[in-house]
């Protein structure tokens, strides 16, 4: 894992505020909600099918609140590593739609020495091409 | 959202609080990894690999909780938390089960909304735990 994380991550000089380096996803796309479905097993049609989602007053189809959560854990993946992350929690609080272009962001809340290296706290958000956040979230790592 | 089925009625009673699902054997596959990587888009290569899952894979563990029923359209995502004490990875066997852990009501932007917090919690085949999961699900 030569290109992941604690590499990423000690290139921004590891202080609290520290902005983290973005990472900016494809467009969501409806052939991805229809995959995502099947991958995670969440088969609520108000993600896949535009008449459900009328039905219950939304306007089509709306992305899964877990996808953009996933985008999180890909970027944690990518700061720091799978092997690191010890938590990570979120809110959805704007809906996410087929062709909005998320970017994952976030910067350093707390750092603590650790006995093999050190725990970091991270405040994470995904914003939209609005520049609206529509999941914030916060994660626990350790690195070396 | 783990642990919850598709069915008619809305409300979900806190007498309901503290039910769990029965105990699930979950064998992680690999390709169940890779499918899951793929479609978010995760280059992680352990993942694309499917050696090691992407930290949100745990969603894929649905266990129902007997009793615990909703109409699935009318159900929106507040919030969902996971703690690991190591990644999951191709080859595990955890042995999960979700809880309801709360109910409670609540006025939104969207009138009345009942709110559950579903738990899920897996551990090894020794019974070392391996993660959580805490999910915030509106019921509207």
């Amino acid at each position: 894992m030569t290109d992941t994380v604690a590499t990423r991550i000690s290139a921004c000089e590891l202080s609290i505020g520290s902005a983290l380096p973005e990472l900016r996803k494809d467009a969501i796309t409806k052939v991805q909600l229809v995959k995502y479905a099947g991958a995670s097993g969440d088969y609520n049609l108000i993600h896949t099918d535009d008449e459900t989602a009328r039905r219950v007053g939304l306007d089509g189809v709306i992305a899964h609140g877990m996808l953009s959560m996933a985008f999180l854990g890909q970027y944690l993946c990518w700061l720091t590593g799978p092997e690191s992350i010890r938590r990570l929690g979120v809110r959805f609080v704007e809906m996410v739609r087929p062709g909005d272009v998320l970017t994952c962001r976030g910067r350093v809340k707390t750092v603590e020495p650790e006995a093999t290296g050190r725990r970091m706290t991270l405040e994470l958000w995904v914003e939209n091409q609005r520049a609206q956040q529509v999941t914030l979230g916060e994660a626990d790592v350790v690195t070396s | 959202m783990g642990g919850l089925e598709r069915v008619s009625n809305p409300i979900v009673s806190r007498d309901l609080i503290g039910r769990q699902s029965d105990e699930v054997l979950i064998e992680v596959e690999r390709g169940a990894i890779r499918k899951f990587a793929e479609a978010v888009g995760d280059t992680t290569e352990a993942c694309l690999r499917g050696e090691v899952s992407p930290p949100t894979f745990p969603t894929t563990i649905r266990i129902p909780i007997p009793g615990v029923t909703y109409d699935l359209a009318r159900v929106l995502h507040g919030g969902q938390e996971y703690r690991f004490q190591r990644p999951i990875r191709a080859g595990d066997r955890l042995r999960c089960r979700t809880r309801l852990a709360d109910v409670y009501q609540r006025e939104g932007r969207l009138g009345a909304m009942t709110i559950l917090i579903i738990e899920l919690e897996g551990n090894g085949e020794n019974g070392e735990p391996v993660f959580t999961g805490r999910s915030t699900v509106i019921v509207r």
